[in-house]
């Protein structure tokens, strides 16, 4: 059940705690005019705020507090009717007013959870200490001179959401499904795009490990990991690691530690300064934010419907196994395909040809449900003609490889190819008759006991049919003529 | 709370200052006057009073719009910089 | 034309429309000045082709009849605290040597849009740090004004807007922009003579200052009449959405707040300012003496108590070097200004800021360093802001009680550069104790001069403190007071005629 890491000295569990960063999606920056966009040439999205020009001064982007204040709402938190932004002090290169505008006890959203299906069918919940909105640094280059780095300030001040949960992620796997999980949400209400390939989602991972029951150990944090599997892995050396250490007689420091996704091993970072003190104040050139009833209920009233809620309706009205509701609610995308495709149809059927035939064919193609090649209405009228004997499910592979290739509806392929199901009976005894004419030494070595051939009459009039017989009727009548 | 030459190397260090070995004492004697002066307000009653971060903390916070209007204004950015090339400032190399 | 440096601010704008004399003359004429009284050292760059060029489109725009300004014409010095676009602005730090700033200051483009004519930078306190001017990259000020017991003796001009009130005491400019965080205005307009105008912290724009303390710093006015303050407040008061501090609130046209009558009003003389020890008698003489006119005049005076007074100064020299010490975190060689290198990262950003920044600045930056840090915050910096909560509640008070407080604006009249005080940090910051309790509480206050030392004969400044956003009262008593005092308005010349 519980992940345990079996040792010398007995049983550890991991304790772990996930920072995660969520670059906000706005057009302009937390504080500044200045574009957002990916990919702009150095140093074009930038203003003299975000550039640390003297007397240069911040104003907040209303967006980006709408965006955490939605996506508080996801997390089942509490808004802060008053926050507060704070400086955290520090010099670097990226930083350009040595000093990055945060908040810090008085964060915008706090105390929350999000609720994580695990493999074995459990559901855990994962509490959420805070989420507060905070300045993004920009980007240093190291290879492009043999003795200097290059500042590019472009990503300098845009908002990020810094999401913290509780402690209580007890595996690698909680952690992994967390993290989808978040993905998910700030992706359904558009407040952050979750491509942690990207660098628009970043994880650290607070790391410990004591044996069941025991208070906290100490803590490793691990930082800026870009991918879920790479988080999971993270933990699962670092908290082994800790194990061996603690088992040895030595003792887990608290310190900051980086992955290396190549070797999978986590090392320690170079920590030299070691006076380092943020020196948090509320920023004087800022007034608190304070958020009235009329907006929090306006942003609540626009909040799109999330995972947890999509999966149980998927399941109450379509009739959806709890399992498949969860694939088909994990990204938004597929959960609005779903219903466009399901929508008056069978559902189930529906549901089975996305999580199978659909899925598998945007893999090959490596396509988004988005560019799906089949539209969500011709699938959904695909499992109409099935249900309605006009296609087989044999024939429905056809139809369906036909409008990946040429996206035209069902209707449409069934006519031009001619796939229509015969369900006329004299057609098919027609076809049975001429296999069986055809066939006389068979039919007499059925007729003497070798009753398997049955299905060989089946198949021989199937193709004869090009596969549009409809096979419950084919069986019954090459039975009926051959015991006739 | 009191201020030994190894405070005066710390607040050195955080704010990116060097104080001279002769310098050091004068520093210590200095921040331990202003430390003086945290006494003096220890005789101040300040139960129940709430910081005052500043004049103007009861008013509304003005935000602004998501609209684009800043930024396209690389050379005028990069003007000022003592050290820069193709776009982008220039530091000593950081070894990560 | 060589009077034209004498002219009031109000009367330049009667002269100018009146076609007395084109901008262009008068710009000239300041000009001229400003070469004549360099030993002065107000300005640390002069700029004669802006000027020229702003003064001859503002003759222009007389001729063709076009929309005048508030300030249309009028020649003024701007402190270098101002970023000025095109024009090299360094808060007269050594550290952002040669930065020209590509952009302007919300303060200095008012003032521009009313036309005023801009002649040049002057001379600062080192990031507004000091209250003698001595602080500054570019030398000590001299106070134009000289001490009768011993001429020669080179007087400080108060800080930090030293350049400011010398260059307008000495006819340099008709008006100059000032700044005040803990009193530097209205200290060097009590030193030189002027009057100095510190207005309510939101009133005008911080947008494009080069920030001291966020939470204090203030733009204001300094100029040889109180009328000549109520143009000029008029001219660069206003709400900044570029600002979040900045309050959305009408300018009234203060000029008519100046009603010449203070009948009926009540005036508070606040008990904690008369200390036994710290105030010069001769300060204290005049101060009494104005109340006495005042209630000669109409007024009705009122004893009043502001009892945390006494820890107005620890508390705002632990809240401003606090702030100061984050707000120079960004002079660090990378952006602008000066840039030393180094071997690593780190050691570029200690050369630079070691090297960049003068003695008294660093002694600030580790001063606030120390108080954010853990440990030390919660018993310096945070008490330090319930002490600011109560001192603004006094005022508060005090308030239902009077419609402004008088009290006197420096302990005592200007000193010598190399007297012993000015050696020691901490006794210059003494200088501060009466005005730094209205910066704290973001209160309207203005220095007028209201007599002279008997002792010296130098000029002795009082401030009329108000309720926030209440400018126009402060600055009718200030015109009562400058009326009834006899002291002069018009300049030094202290170039010779």
């Amino acid at each position: 059940m519980s992940y345990i890491i079996k040792g010398e000295t007995g049983d550890w569990e991991i304790v772990v705690g996930l920072e995660v960063h969520c670059e906000v999606i706005s057009n302009a920056k937390l504080f500044s005019g200045a574009a957002t966009a990916f990919g702009a040439e150095a140093n074009t999205q930038v203003s003299f705020v975000d550039a640390g020009f003297p007397g240069m001064l911040p104003v907040v982007n209303h967006k980006c507090v709408e965006q955490a204040i939605k996506t508080g709402f996801g997390l089942n938190a509490t808004i802060n009717k008053k926050s507060i932004f704070a400086r955290k002090n520090y010099y670097y290169a990226d930083l350009p007013n040595g000093y990055q505008i945060s908040q810090s006890d008085h964060p915008i959203v706090s105390d929350g959870y999000i609720d994580v299906d695990l493999e074995n069918g459990e559901t855990r919940r994962i509490g959420i200490e805070r989420l507060h909105l905070e300045q993004d640094a920009g980007k240093l280059m190291h290879d492009q001179h043999p003795s200097k780095s290059f500042v590019d300030l472009n990503r300098a001040g845009v908002a990020l959401m810094e999401i913290v949960s509780r402690p209580d992620i007890r595996s690698p796997e909680e952690a992994g499904a967390y993290l989808r999980k978040l993905r998910s949400i700030v992706r359904y209400i558009g407040s952050c795009d979750g491509n942690m390939d990207e660098g628009s989602m970043r994880c650290d991972a607070n790391v410990s490990v004591r044996h069941p029951g025991e208070p906290f150990g100490t803590r490793a944090e691990i930082k800026n990991v870009n991918s879920i599997r790479f988080v999971m892995q993270a933990i699962e050396y670092e908290a082994k690691r800790q194990v061996e250490l603690l088992e040895e007689g030595g003792r887990v420091v608290q310190e900051t530690r980086k992955f290396d996704s190549v070797k999978g091993v986590t090392k320690t970072m170079r920590s030299k300064e070691t006076a380092i003190d943020y020196r948090y104040f509320y920023d004087p050139d800022l007034i608190p934010l304070r958020l009235d009833d009329a907006l929090i209920e306006r942003l609540r009233g626009e909040m799109p419907e999330l995972p947890d809620a999509k999966k149980a309706r998927f399941t109450a009205d379509y009739g959806l196994p709890a399992y498949d509701a969860g694939q088909l609610v994990a990204e938004k995308d597929i959960a609005a395909y779903f219903e466009a495709a399901a929508k008056g149809h069978d559902a189930k059927k529906v549901a089975n040809y996305i999580m199978g035939d659909l899925f598998a064919v945007l893999n090959k193609l490596g396509k988004s449900i988005a560019d799906s090649p089949v539209k969500p209405e011709n699938l959904g009228r695909m499992v109409d003609l099935i249900n309605d004997g006009t296609i087989s499910s044999r024939i429905a592979k056809d139809v369906f490889a036909f409008m990946v290739e040429e996206g035209k509806s069902p209707d449409e392929i069934v006519a031009e190819k001619g796939l229509k199901q015969v369900t006329d009976t004299s057609a098919i005894e027609k076809m049975i008759d001429d296999v069986i004419a055809a066939n006389p030494d068979k039919v007499a070595e059925y007729k003497g006991g070798k009753e398997k051939l049955l299905g060989w009459f089946v198949g021989q009039t199937m193709r004869a049919s090009q596969g549009k017989a409809n096979p419950a009727m084919l069986n019954q009548l090459v039975k009926q003529k051959l015991d006739a | 709370m009191s201020i030994d030459r190894d405070m005066v190397k710390r607040l050195g260090i955080l704010s990116r200052l060097r104080i001279p070995d002769e310098n050091m004492d004068e520093m210590v004697g200095e921040l331990t006057k202003i430390l003086g002066w945290v006494d003096q307000l220890k005789d101040v009653n300040t139960d129940d009073v709430l910081p005052m971060n500043s004049v103007v903390d009861d008013m509304a916070l003005r935000e602004r719009e998501d609209v684009i209007t800043d930024g396209g204004i690389r050379d005028e950015i990069l003007a000022n910089a003592p050290d820069r090339m193709d776009g982008y400032f220039l530091v000593p190399k950081v070894v990560e | 034309m060589t009077d034209l440096v004498e002219l009031t601010v109000a009367e330049a704008l009667d002269g100018l429309a009146k076609k007395e004399f084109s901008a262009v003359e008068l710009t000239q004429a300041h000009l001229d000045e400003m070469a004549k009284a360099r030993e002065l050292n107000a300005y640390v760059i002069e700029t004669p082709e802006v000027a020229l060029e702003r003064a001859k489109r503002s003759d222009d725009r007389r001729a063709k009849g076009e929309k005048i300004g508030k300030m249309e014409g009028i020649p003024v010095g701007m402190k270098d605290l101002y970023c000025t676009k095109g024009v090299r602005t360094t808060a007269c730090s050594h550290i952002l040597d040669g930065f020209v700033p590509p952009y302007e200051s919300t303060v200095s483009q008012k003032l521009e849009d009313e036309g005023s004519v801009m002649l040049g930078k002057t001379n600062m306190d080192e990031f507004a740090m000091g209250t003698a001017n001595l602080t500054s990259w570019y030398g000590a000020v001299r106070n134009p004004y000289k001490d009768k017991t011993n001429p020669d003796k080179f007087l400080i001009p108060g800080g930090s807007s030293g350049g400011s009130a010398a260059a307008v005491a000495a006819g340099l400019c008709m008006a100059a922009t000032g700044s005040d965080t803990g009193g530097s205005i209205r200290t060097p307009a009590s030193f030189c003579g002027i009057v100095g105008c510190k207005p309510t912290y939101g009133r005008c724009s911080r947008w494009g200052m080069v920030a001291f303390a966020s939470s204090l710093d203030q733009a204001g006015t300094m100029t040889r009449t109180v009328r000549d303050t109520a143009i000029m407040l008029g001219s660069m008061a206003g709400f900044d959405a570029k600002d979040s501090t900045s309050m959305n609130i009408p300018v009234p046209d203060y000029t008519k707040a100046l009603t010449g009558d203070v009948k009926g009003l009540r005036i508070g003389i606040p008990r904690e300012y008369n200390p036994d020890k710290g105030l010069n008698a001769d300060v204290r003489h005049v101060w009494e003496k104005t109340a006495q006119k005042l209630r000669e005049a109409g007024a009705e005076i009122v004893d009043i108590s502001l009892p945390s007074t006494p820890y107005a100064l620890p508390t705002y020299y632990l809240i401003a070097p606090a702030e100061a010490s984050s707000n120079l975190a960004r002079y660090d060689g990378v952006k602008y200004g000066l840039r030393v290198d180094g071997k690593s990262l780190d050691e570029m950003y200690t050369n630079t800021r070691t090297e960049g920044f003068g003695k008294e600045v660093k002694r600030r930056i580790m001063i606030g360093t120390c108080i954010l840090l853990e440990g030390y915050y919660e018993t310096c910096y945070l008490k330090a802001q319930k002490v600011r909560r109560l001192l603004c509640r006094e005022f508060a008070e005090a308030y239902k009680q009077v419609d402004v407080i008088l009290a006197p604006a420096a302990p005592e009249t200007a000193f010598g550069k190399d007297d012993d005080s000015t050696s020691d940090p901490l006794k210059m910051q003494l200088y501060d104790v009466f005005t730094v309790p209205s910066s704290l509480a973001g209160l309207p206050s203005v220095c007028v001069p209201a007599g002279t030392s008997e002792v010296n004969g130098l000029p002795i400044g009082l401030q009329v403190i108000g309720n926030s956003f209440e400018e126009e009262k402060i600055l009718r008593v200030a015109d009562v007071i400058e009326s009834m005092s006899g002291m002069p308005i018009r300049p030094l010349r202290a170039g010779g005629k």
